[in-house]
């Protein structure tokens, strides 16, 4: 005699400690398998877009800021290399070289913080957050020294960036790139041979190959899938065709592969800062542009591999001080659309560690 | 991709968390202690400069938000005199466009931060309250001239004292304790 | 003779009425351990949040207090200042009677727990029988809770408890039963008496199983499923606050400080030790548990419930029956033997049992399961 069971519909709320943000999903849920996830999304809509069409080229620079607040150069990066794009600007090889620099430090501080989480999500109490803070706040004071800020950095400018570097910065990052391998192999230690976070994250969670190309994935999730992509090898936009690099590719597409994706990338990140510090010219950091820009009437699409994925501004302009249009694309509202079939199937202590991987902001999702 | 069994890689993270017990604990214990900070910050004000303000409203316009409210009225020698000079500094975001677009040097960012009142209406800051004073000191965000007098940032990167890193307690006895210092 | 009794005849020979001997006698043992394990409870608490604190190189709470040692009394009268909400359409006599149900057993182990030598409040003769016993009600506490919060977090968290609480007591008795056979006897001060070598020498393999099962049984990481802080969001004590949630708490540690005495009087010889007073070595024995209990949580993230009861059921189960098989086996036919002899056969057989086992099962990471 079969035992009768019903599903049932967990609200797994807007407040929630593991959500990354305000972030509801309604699971439906038989026992403690999981059936059907809904996402739903809004509670963090600024109309950010809308309030771009009001503002000066310049004056959005500031709100791209608060997109993904947890890697805003590189939001800042996107727009301005859109807005070039779009007018026609060329910018010094100074400056090209410092937003690189900051660029990459970014993607290190960002991918700490979301493997940081991560490991929350699977219940280590806070202890791989704290440690992998200690080196994020060394990056945040060395952004504090260049731009003034530790959060929300308005750096990056059209046509170069705002300010150029004190004398003590090089010393200290040079300080900085040195130590960070060896605390990345003591989080290794800590992590990666743990035989509890191996059992529950090999093999959960798979996102083949084919459906995260359909879906249009970018970014860590799809390089752990397998995929050959990355737009700062595929497309390359600034002057990062000048500098040697991997690109790690995961093999299963699970969990543990999105994390040991990032962790790879932060070696590469150190990688290309040893370079870009050691081939740093002399010269000015800002080009000849005027106050209130008046691009030529046209579209413009500019992309980046940000630390989440490819993050694109597409603009369109009439000839005024303001865009027409200003539309953005971010990667963690599409690589969020695979929820569904990641996880079903699974249980839903599988549910929270697949979401934590895919490394949401919800600053991004909701704009 | 090292894979460990036997509950080996176990021992190995916990014997990396017991190392973290001979390792300075990395609190800075607010309000006794605080974190230098660094000469270009953009904290939580705007200092202004009125022998130097023309009233041109260069920073209103190129305030994203639209913080700043400026009325002048012509004056006795051809120039503008600034009647009313208020700062929404609770829509402020602080992102330093209007202390770059001055161009005499007459609005700088702050270098406070602990700016909060009991009231909404106590944040819009008038003129009187937004002048240079001894509570009020500018930072040298797009002011190179005071970057240049002010003293460098103890970097966290620098743990070691010798080299002028932040100095940390072991154990953190507050000595004071309290709120507030 | 307990200190206890001693006591008692000094009062019959004071010449007071038998009813009246016995229960002052009786008072006073009551008050004594009462106040060891409050006093004790409020140290563990605070002795874990600065624990925790150093493990994660951040200061644990420093301000109310010299170090901070008023900070959980701080947090109790935080706890007990706050209303007491009930869910509408919850069970109420139920939601009422669930606190008491988790708390009540703990104190009840303490009646058999040999602080120092003699001093013990009622020397049963099948001490350790009773400890098992009456730890596994506080199962059905958490269960209620959980039912009867009308909350569907609340609910899943009862599901595991179940779950959990129930794999998890047979590897815990089968390991009890091997320290049993060594000792010869149910009594917890035999045993005690019986450690000339502490018994975590002498059986690794029951010591590790004993105290990972333990660690399960205290709803601790790795194991800490039912109050899960980023899945379920507090699991079943997610509808309590006021005095409820105080009695929830001090339970946790309450278990925490139970388990730790058993887990010293059976392996790690109780009161037994040089120099030092017997209940000072007792109290840094308790200790020395409770801080690898807290260095455990520190490090490890959680299992999975289904990886939690694999764990039990094929992994702890038969290598706690292999050992009951051994220990017998020793206690039989070689019981007049050097105990060093036995010592090097028992670490040798654990290594071998434990690579044998991580080779023959994976905690099934791999396949869809419904």
């Amino acid at each position: 005699m079969a035992l009768q069971t019903e599903p049932f519909i967990l609200n797994v709320g807007p407040q929630h400690p593991s959500t990354h943000g305000v972030f509801r999903m309604k699971v439906t849920l038989d026992g403690e398998v999981v059936v059907d996830v809904e996402p739903v999304i809004g509670y963090l809509h600024r109309g950010i877009e809308k309030m771009g069409e009001n503002r000066t080229y310049t004056q959005i620079i500031p709100l791209t800021d608060r997109l993904d607040y947890l890697a805003s150069l590189t939001n800042n990066l996107a727009y301005v290399l859109a807005v070039e794009k779009l007018a026609g600007i060329k910018i010094p090889e100074r400056a090209e070289y410092l937003r690189i620099i900051m660029a990459e430090s970014m993607r290190i501080s960002s991918h700490l913080m979301a493997v940081g989480f991560f490991l929350n999500d699977l219940g280590a109490m806070m202890t791989p957050v704290l440690y992998m803070w200690r080196e994020r706040e060394k990056l945040l004071d060395l952004f504090e020294m260049v731009c003034g800020q530790r959060l929300t950095y308005n750096y990056m400018r059209i046509g170069g960036v705002s300010h150029d570097i004190p004398e003590e910065f090089l010393p200290a990052m040079k300080k900085f790139v040195t130590e960070m391998p060896g605390f990345l192999d003591e989080y290794d230690q800590l992590i990666a041979s743990n035989e509890i976070v191996l059992v529950r994250t090999k093999g959960v969670g798979v996102l083949p190959k084919e459906t995260a190309i359909d879906i249009g994935a970018s970014g860590p999730v799809l390089r752990a899938s397998g995929v050959k992509w990355d737009t700062r090898k595929a497309d390359p936009y600034s002057i990062y065709d000048r500098f040697d690099f991997d690109i790690p590719i995961g093999a299963a597409g699970d969990n543990y592969d999105r994390y040991w994706v990032r962790m790879q990338e932060m070696r590469q990140s150190l990688r290309i800062l040893e370079q870009a510090m050691a081939q740093l010219p002399k010269g000015e950091v800002i080009a000849d542009v005027p106050q209130l820009l008046r691009p030529p009437v046209g579209e413009a699409y500019g992309h980046i591999e940000a630390p989440k994925g490819e993050l694109g501004f597409y603009l369109v302009s009439d000839n005024s001080i303001a865009p027409y249009r200003f539309h953005i694309h971010p990667p963690t509202l599409i690589n969020l659309t695979a929820l569904k079939d990641m996880v079903v199937g699974w249980k839903i202590a599988d549910l929270i560690v697949t979401f934590g991987s895919i490394d949401v902001v919800l600053g991004e999702i909701d704009r | 991709m090292k894979f460990e069994r036997y509950g080996i890689g176990i021992a190995k993270g916990m014997a990396l968390t017991f190392k973290h017990l001979f390792r300075p604990p990395i609190t800075v214990q607010y309000p006794e202690q605080k974190l230098s900070v660094s000469r270009r910050i953009r904290g939580n004000e705007l200092v202004w400069y009125l022998d130097r303000c023309t009233g041109c409203a260069t920073c209103a316009r190129a305030c994203p938000q639209g913080n700043i409210e400026i009325v002048t009225h012509v004056g006795s020698e051809n120039n503008y005199v600034v009647d009313k000079f208020e700062v929404d500094c609770g829509r402020c975001m602080f992102c330093g466009l209007c202390v770059e677009a001055c161009p005499y040097n007459a609005l700088a960012m702050g270098r406070g931060y602990e700016r909060s009142q009991y009231r909404r209406s106590d944040v819009i800051l008038s003129k009187e309250q937004l002048q240079l004073s001894d509570v009020r000191q500018p930072s040298g965000y797009a002011r190179p001239l005071i970057e240049a007098g002010l003293p460098k940032q103890n970097l966290l990167v620098n743990w070691n004292l010798k080299e002028g890193g932040q100095k940390l307690n072991w154990l953190g006895l507050s000595k004071k304790r309290g709120r507030g210092v | 003779m307990t200190l206890l009794q001693n006591f008692r005849l000094f009062l019959d020979g004071m010449n007071w009425p038998d009813w009246a001997a016995y229960l002052v006698a009786g008072l006073v043992g009551i008050i004594v351990v009462l106040a060891f394990v409050l006093v004790l409870v409020i140290v563990f608490i605070w002795f874990e949040r600065r624990l925790l604190g150093r493990f994660q190189i951040r200061l644990g709470p420093n301000r109310l207090g010299p170090e901070g040692i008023f900070q959980p009394l701080a947090t109790a009268a935080k706890i007990l200042m706050k209303e007491d909400i009930v869910p509408a359409k919850a069970d109420k006599i139920i939601h009422w009677l669930a606190p008491v149900i988790v708390f009540v057993p703990v104190l009840l182990i303490f009646a058999v727990v040999p602080i120092s030598q003699g001093a013990i409040l009622s020397d049963l003769n099948v001490g350790i029988v009773y400890v098992v016993a009456v730890s596994a009600v506080s199962a059905i506490g958490i269960y209620s809770a959980g039912w009867a919060s009308n909350n569907k977090y609340a609910l899943i968290a009862a599901f595991r408890t179940v779950a959990q609480m129930v794999s998890y007591e047979f590897p815990l008795v089968l390991a009890i039963i091997g320290v049993v056979l060594m000792a010869g006897s149910l009594s917890m001060t035999e045993i005690v008496e019986s450690q000339t070598i502490p018994y975590i020498i002498l059986q690794p393999l029951g010591f590790v199983i004993f105290f990972l099962c333990t660690i399960a049984e205290m709803n601790r990481s790795p194991f800490d499923l039912l109050e899960a802080d980023s899945e379920i969001v507090a699991g079943y004590h997610i509808e309590y606050s006021g005095m409820k949630f105080a009695m929830f708490y001090l339970g946790e540690y309450g278990h925490a400080l139970a388990y730790a005495c058993i887990v010293t009087t059976l392996f790690l010889s109780g009161w037994k030790g040089p120099f030092l007073p017997p209940i000072l070595w007792f109290i840094i024995k308790v200790f020395l548990v409770f801080g690898t209990i807290v260095w455990m949580r520190a490090t490890l993230p959680r299992l999975r419930v289904d990886q939690l009861m694999g764990f039990a059921w094929k992994g702890l189960l038969p290598m706690a029956i292999i050992n009951l098989f051994i220990v017998a086996a020793e206690v039989l036919w070689l019981p007049e033997i050097n105990l060093w002899i036995l010592v090097v056969v028992n670490i040798a057989a654990a290594g071998i049992l434990v690579l044998l086992w991580s080779r023959l099962f994976t905690l099934g990471g791999g396949r869809v399961e419904v």
